[in-house]
């Protein structure tokens, strides 16, 4: 369970809310020439890391208006919370203070926010 | 020397304590090089060392996890075996498991436990009747021992269930009586135990951090014990397989989200069948110790955080108390989580890549541990002969390109 900030209404659980899996993926400008491969990219392909993921969320029991955040998805910590059509946040300067290599930390692998 | 079990042993054992059994698998220092390395030491990962030093006469292996044997999702699925998928390729690969787990524990000389109790896919809507029945006579037609059931069918079978007083009542089921549950840890334990008396190498608690490729090309893995050089490497990493993949820059269409499990305290025995439900997102078994096992979904949104979110389990404790009123006053014991790796059309990806030398078994989503022993078996013959048996050929990550994809969200008990 954790709590996101609505941009436009403020902090709420996140079962009011939807997510919208990855955020800034363009739609190809070219689409005649593309490849079936490209198109499997565009289509089916998307970002997966542990860490930093830049994301879209819609407040679907609230206001219903899509929104972006960035999450760190070995901690669920939300970094940051911007409009749809904002700049994507730089966040070159995060540092990820979990030390195990795959950014997990030492005891548990889950328990991070209850045991910090 | 091969490690014996038998009814002998059990008595034996107990006289002196248990304190005498012996140790089930070596845990050596890596190597400094193999000629294949599996990423992973769950079932599957296990299983592929297996079959890929008893059937392809490969002997210098090393499986390595990061945890412990079976501690990822080997150790927290709801153990329910089925093979009752829609596609004909699906049909195929999950029941080459099937068949396998039928002489698994024989083959292995270690008890999977594996019980044959039949299970159950109810239906609760015109929908649902629809969509079940068109999955039952694929089954059949695929030679599947699928059934449909009707209302009164079902509840002789399950007579703890409400079908009838309840939001969306029970109208029917699919019944597979060659479905079930097996003790998952005796599977990761079993096929360790086999695979390192065939000589493979099981390296615990070392993490492997990157794998490194010159020109598309492996050449081995970066891990917290060191470098460790291999011409072939299968990643078998369930939920963190796309962050590996990552390290030798291959994209997968995966999405790495929590699922969660809960069990309640033991009860005498009072559902003797495996039923699953998608519509109202219930499924439930008992073990042999008497508790239930309840699988509940996946959260809305990737995470690595092996926790999932409260919503999730209420919901689905929610359609299980509708379901089996019985059940309202128990409590709950335990609460875990797993990352899933979930596929676009949910099903698995068993197949090489882009970079040679390097094999993928994933994407397994919600429902893995079924296929463990096919799935282990297939992959075991794909890297042994850089080229996919004809079962997983279909399973091909090309499929993402071509479009010949395999839809299985219907047969998927959990919705991805």
């Amino acid at each position: 369970m954790i709590l996101i900030k609505c941009p436009y209404c403020g902090e709420r659980d996140q079962s009011e809310f939807t997510n919208g899996g990855e955020a800034h993926v363009i739609r190809p400008t070219n689409p005649k020439s593309l490849s079936d491969k490209d198109w499997g990219e565009y289509v089916f392909f998307r970002n997966n890391p542990k860490g930093i993921f830049y994301e879209r969320w819609v407040h679907s029991h609230g206001c219903k208006k899509w929104f972006n955040a960035v999450r760190n998805t070995s901690t669920d910590q939300i970094l940051k919370v911007y409009k749809v059509g904002d700049k994507r946040p730089d966040l070159s300067d995060f540092e990820n203070t979990l030390k195990s290599p795959s950014g997990e930390p030492f005891v548990g692998s889950g328990n991070f926010a209850v045991k910090k | 020397m091969r490690k014996k079990y038998s009814f002998l042993s059990l008595i034996k054992n107990a006289f002196t304590n248990n304190e005498n059994w012996q140790k089930m698998w070596e845990s050596p220092e890596p190597k400094k090089g193999y000629d294949v390395i599996i990423v992973g030491g769950g079932g599957h990962g296990l299983g592929t060392a297996y079959y890929l030093a008893k059937h392809h006469g490969i002997k210098n292996i090393a499986v390595i996890e990061k945890g412990w044997l079976g501690s990822g999702n080997t150790g927290r699925n709801t153990t329910i075996i089925r093979s009752n998928y829609l596609w004909d390729e699906s049909a195929y690969l999950y029941d080459h498991a099937v068949k396998l787990w039928e002489n698994l524990s024989k083959d292995l000389n270690y008890n999977m436990m594996f019980s044959q109790r039949g299970v159950l896919n109810l239906a609760h809507n015109e929908h649902d009747i629809k969509e079940i029945k068109r999955r039952v006579s694929a089954n059949r037609l695929n030679g599947l021992d699928t059934m449909w059931l009707d209302k009164n069918e079902v509840k002789d079978l399950v007579p703890i269930m409400n079908t009838e007083n309840l939001r969306y009542p029970v109208l029917g089921a699919a019944y597979q009586p060659r479905g079930g549950v097996a003790r998952h840890d005796a599977v990761a334990w079993g096929y360790a135990m086999r695979a390192d008396e065939l000589g493979v190498d099981i390296i615990q608690n070392c993490e492997v951090k990157g794998i490194k490729t010159d020109n598309y090309k492996v050449e081995g893995v970066e891990t917290t014990k060191g470098f460790i050089k291999s011409s072939k490497i299968g990643v078998v990493a369930s939920g963190h397989t796309s962050v590996l993949a990552a390290t030798a820059g291959v994209r997968l269409p995966l999405q790495s989200r929590p699922l969660q499990a809960l069990v309640s305290e033991p009860i005498k025995p009072v559902i003797n069948t495996v039923v699953m439900s998608n519509a109202v997102h219930a499924y439930v078994s008992q073990s042999d110790k008497g508790e239930l096992v309840i699988g509940a979904g996946t959260d809305g949104y990737n995470s690595f955080t092996q926790r999932g979110g409260y919503d999730v389990i209420e919901e689905t404790v929610r359609a299980i108390v509708e379901l089996y009123p019985i059940f309202g006053k128990m409590k709950m014991l335990r609460q875990w989580g797993g990352i899933v790796d979930i596929c676009p059309d949910a099903s698995p990806i068993i197949s090489k890549c882009d970079v040679e030398g390097l094999y993928f078994n994933c994407g397994w989503g919600t429902g893995g541990f079924k296929a463990t022993p096919g799935s282990a078996n297939v992959f075991a013959h794909t890297i042994a002969n850089d080229e996919p048996h004809k079962i997983n050929a279909p399973f091909a990550l090309s499929r993402f390109s071509d479009g010949r994809l395999i839809d299985e969200h219907g047969a998927a008990a959990v919705a991805h």
